[in-house]
């Protein structure tokens, strides 16, 4: 199952999805990094039996 | 009073019925205005008008390409007001509209559908979200840093084993400082490239032990943040593990440094074999942790500020700094009292102070050290700790928290010495030299002994902060060790 | 779960796979099995006639004199409370219609034959604006029009098509979207490319010039001719996706002015409902939302291939139904259905949108978890029977239909 990990983490420009605070992502532009902020809110709006639904099936 | 029927038709012009619709609400909602439309003047339109009674002989006559503006309203005066309304809403409809809102993605899945070159997911959400958008972004490939805390340790174990699986890096959760590439990730220092690899399981451990080395004439390859628990027997060092696997091959990185808490002898034992296969000479900080037997190419060190020295090949951080000569004599009673918003430097602290034969006592004692309770013993709080940041920011970003200890500290008669840490860099507040300014007040009545950890190159350029406490009379040394050196020597100067 | 995500693709794979051609006009009873004397199939998931709307039953006694079930419509009124009539949903006869759906053994259906796969679709012919049935109306010179449509156009537009060998509707639809089209509430430029398509062969087959003109004017005159046409091809293009098994996809969206009704391709022909919700929208002059009927019609079919509201970014015009109605808040419209799909059709572009393909496969996981409901473009009925339409605008499918069949095919799944 292990996979050899990926090292292009360390070599290659980082180019980041920002999921929550947004200042992070305001950082890391003012740095030259890409980000793409994502406008998140909670699964589901909230409901818990839902979310666990969800995330055994996967998205 | 009886309604006024006004038509009037411009022939030939053309505007699409839903625009027209729209602008027309314009319209009704002037005063003394019945009933008005805008529309093309096809027969059934005009049939529309002339059931909704606005139509007259003028727009009776109009054709399917003229447009026809028709309105019923009080008076003569309303109904030509609405009438030149109606002109000018049509002329402004040929100009240029706003802008619309800037689309965001509302998912991990369509911002990497987006931003196909997305390698690496920043996920700060709530605890009991962030272990499934962690699991999202591995999935599409990326790389993880788990900011967020209140993580179940069963689930970060879980995860990091599909990180595994996927050959992908989970730093965290409860990851608070990264330098990967040379860029700072969350609350990180803008540091000096260079050739020391950091592993830490702790954010101001690395946070400390990266600019130490970057304003002490060294640099960073990279910094990987593994989370506080990552060698936690829970977790087993997953992360830590996959660190020494990317440093090792990494060829910028010469010199490896490892930071956490003492791990539990299981743990500890699995680094130990780990740290003995690589090829890089390692520095093991594991903070207020006892001796401890290691490979050849490792050297074990219980400061931040040893672990940064040894990185550097043995130079001395802080050289020509001498607690004794700089003490302060220290006013009031015998006990230092330290407030701090990084955990690693009160742990360190705490280190110190035990070396130098004290009693400390700690809401986050590390061996050797009592609890808050201690009697006798100097009190080293971490504000940062979770009774402290309840439903509150984090210290570094918030200064305030630290108020009311602060208060507490100057009106204890107990107390001949405050310790403090100031954390600058990205995430952390803009000025904490400054807040601190004003919460003391002027005159603090009693000795405050700083350090700063951060680098010339950060938002908040440490040597300003510096020059602002000591203008302030704030006694600043040269890191956060050589700090509580500092204190221990001011209370030593009075006796 | 990889099988859902090979499931999806295979459902998105026929879906993009589909070649619908329309290539005829039949009569109703004579195409659709078990459509006999006073069977009505109409539109959404099935209901009562206890339970309907205004304008369903305005549509329902009208069309019963239209079929000379009862002399007038109070004695309609009384046949249909005591029981007279079969209700039967279009969905469960190949068959789609706009608004009110009413679709009867006499009635001319244009046929979309999905020659990918063989299957067919039926629906009626759009009878244009102002008073007409799927609104509800039913009076004289609506039932007049319907006859016409039987009786002349219908079998005009059948040996017409059948001449031509029937239009492939696949590019025709693509084309439409460059001419700002999204195939609900607009159809402008798909009427005029059809009108262009049957206008020869219409010529080529008449025998009755005065017949072949009124024809012709008909379609000419009528900006949503092609409504009915796109909605037949969606219903040709979804129905080869249901019954996958562990698909997630909606295979229809449908609504019958009191509930509004889902299907999903992995848990087969079970309707998921909840209460149809109001549009928002703009109403012509002397309307407001009051005078409002809730949501009503099959024609979701054409949002549930990627078209309508998913392809506002392709029709500024139709986004000023709600909000500023600028460009970029249709591109908006767009870009966010996407975040609910499985994928994009490449046949299907958007040019504003850097030609970005219409967002396809309605994934109902991704529904749930964002909270976005899919987005429909709609005409507004009048509640009370006999109106018509009062307006148009903008209605969300009901986050209740996805939460059901979340949890149900959860379980057809094995996820408790």
């Amino acid at each position: 199952m292990k996979k050899e990990i990926d090292d292009g983490l360390l070599r290659d420009p980082l180019c980041v999805v920002n999921v929550g605070l947004e200042g992070f992502a305001a950082d890391l532009e003012a740095q030259g990094l890409t980000v793409t902020q994502v406008d998140w809110t909670p699964p589901a709006g909230g409901d818990a039996r839902l979310a666990d639904i969800l995330s055994k099936l996967g998205t | 009073m009886s309604a006024v029927i006004v038509n009037e038709v411009l022939r030939g012009f053309y505007l699409d019925s839903v625009a027209l619709l729209r602008m027309s609400q314009s319209l009704v909602a002037l005063d003394g205005v019945d009933e008005a439309a805008m529309m093309m003047g096809s027969p059934s339109n005009r049939q529309i008008m002339a059931d909704a009674g606005i139509l007259d002989a003028t727009g009776e006559a109009a054709e399917a390409g003229d447009l026809v503006i028709g309105i019923r309203a009080d008076n003569q005066d309303a109904a030509d007001l609405a009438l030149k309304e109606a002109r000018a809403i049509l002329e402004q409809s040929s100009a240029a509209k706003g802008d619309g809102e800037v689309w965001r993605p509302r998912s991990v899945r369509s911002a990497v559908k987006a931003m196909p070159d997305a390698n690496f997911a920043l996920i700060s959400v709530p605890g009991d979200f962030a272990i499934s958008e962690a699991r999202k972004a591995l999935r599409r490939g990326l790389h993880v840093m788990i900011f967020s805390d209140n993580v179940p340790v069963a689930d970060e174990a879980a995860l990091k084993q599909e990180a595994l699986d996927h050959g992908r890096l989970v730093m965290g959760p409860d990851c608070g400082t990264a330098i990967i590439n040379g860029k700072p990730l969350a609350f990180a220092n803008a540091v000096a490239r260079g050739s020391v690899g950091v592993i830490g399981a702790s954010g101001t451990g690395i946070q400390e032990v990266t600019s130490l080395i970057g304003e002490n004439g060294g640099g960073i390859s990279h910094a990987i943040g593994v989370g506080g628990r990552d060698l936690s027997d829970a977790v087993g060092g997953f992360t830590t593990m996959m660190a020494f696997d990317l440093l090792d091959r990494d060829p910028a990185t010469e010199h490896i440094v490892l930071i956490s808490k003492p791990p539990s002898a299981a743990v500890a034992a699995k680094v130990v074999d780990r740290i003995g296969a690589s090829s890089k000479p390692c520095t093991v900080c594991f903070v207020g942790g006892s001796e401890m037997s290691l490979p050849a190419n490792a050297t074990a060190v219980t400061t931040l500020k040893a672990a940064a020295e040894n990185a550097l090949g043995g130079s001395a951080i802080g050289a020509g700094f001498d607690p004794a000569a700089m003490a302060v004599p220290a006013s009031g009673g015998p006990m230092i009292r330290g407030l701090f918003s990084g955990g690693t430097l009160c742990a360190e602290a705490q280190v110190v102070l035990q070396a130098a034969g004290e009693a400390v006592g700690s809401n986050a004692p590390v061996p050797g050290s009592g609890g808050l309770d201690s009697k006798g013993a100097h009190q080293l709080i971490d504000l940062g700790a979770d009774e402290y940041t309840q439903g509150r920011p984090h210290p570094m970003i918030e200064p305030s928290v630290r108020d009311d200890a602060l208060t507490a500290a100057l009106g204890d008669d107990s107390i001949g010495v405050i310790l403090l840490d100031l954390v600058l860099g990205f995430g952390a507040h803009d000025d904490p030299a400054g807040y601190l300014i004003r919460s003391l007040g002027g005159s603090a009545g009693k000795p405050v002994i700083a350090s700063v950890t951060g680098t010339e190159q950060d938002p908040q350029r440490r040597s300003a902060q510096i020059a602002k406490l000591e203008d302030a009379g704030i006694t600043v040394a040269p890191s956060n060790a050589d700090a509580a050196a500092l204190s221990l020597a001011c209370l030593r100067s009075t006796t | 779960m990889e099988r859902i995500e090979q499931a999806n693709e295979e459902a998105v794979g026929r879906m993009l796979a589909a070649d619908p051609v329309l290539i005829d006009v039949v009569t109703a009873g004579d195409v659709i099995d078990g459509l006999g004397e006073k069977v009505i199939l109409h539109a959404g998931p099935p209901i009562d006639w206890a339970d309907m709307c205004g304008p369903m039953r305005g549509a329902i006694t009208g069309i019963a004199v239209f079929e000379g079930w009862a002399p007038d419509l109070e004695a309609a009124e009384e046949m249909a409370s005591a029981g007279a009539f079969e209700f039967r949903p279009n969905h469960h006869a190949s068959a789609v219609g706009p608004m009110t759906g009413m679709t009867t053994l006499s009635q001319p259906v244009m046929v979309v034959e999905n020659r990918k796969y063989g299957n067919r679709s039926y629906c009626t012919v759009n009878e244009g604006l102002g008073k007409v049935m799927r609104f509800g109306g039913n009076d004289a010179e609506v039932l007049d029009r319907l006859r016409w449509l039987r009786d002349v156009l219908g079998p005009a537009m059948g040996v017409a098509l059948r001449d031509t060998g029937g239009i492939p509707l696949k590019s025709l639809v693509a084309r439409g979207l460059t001419m700002g089209d999204e195939m609900h509430q607009r159809n402008v430029g798909c009427s005029g490319l059809m009108l262009r398509a049957l206008a020869p062969a219409l010529a080529k087959t008449s025998t009755d010039t005065k017949a072949l003109s009124e024809s012709l004017a008909f379609i000419g005159g009528n900006d949503q001719f092609f409504l009915n046409i796109a909605m037949a091809m969606g219903k040709a293009i979804m129905d080869p996706v249901r019954d996958i098994d562990g698909s997630c996809v909606v295979t229809a969206m449908s609504r019958n002015g009191t509930t509004f009704g889902i299907r999903v391709s992995g848990t087969g022909d079970r309707w998921f409902t909840a209460p149809v919700e109001m549009p928002e929208g703009l109403y012509f002059p002397g309307f407001t939302e009051a005078d409002a009927n809730p949501d009503m019609g099959d024609s979701t079919i054409v949002e549930t291939i990627g078209l309508g509201g998913f392809a506002m970014g392709a029709s500024p015009a139709v986004a000023g139904f709600v909000g500023a109605g600028t460009a970029a808040d249709a591109a908006n419209y767009t870009r966010t259905m996407a975040e609910i799909t499985v994928g994009e059709n490449p046949e299907w572009t958007i040019p504003a949108l850097d030609y970005l393909g219409v967002p396809t496969g309605i994934d109902i996981r991704l529904v749930v978890e964002t909270g976005l409901a899919p987005v429909i473009n709609t005409g507004i009925a009048h509640r009370e029977p006999g109106v018509g339409q009062v307006g148009a605008g903008v209605v969300r499918a009901p986050m209740a239909c996805f939460e059901q069949a979340l949890v149900a095919f959860a379980e057809s799944v094995g996820v408790a």
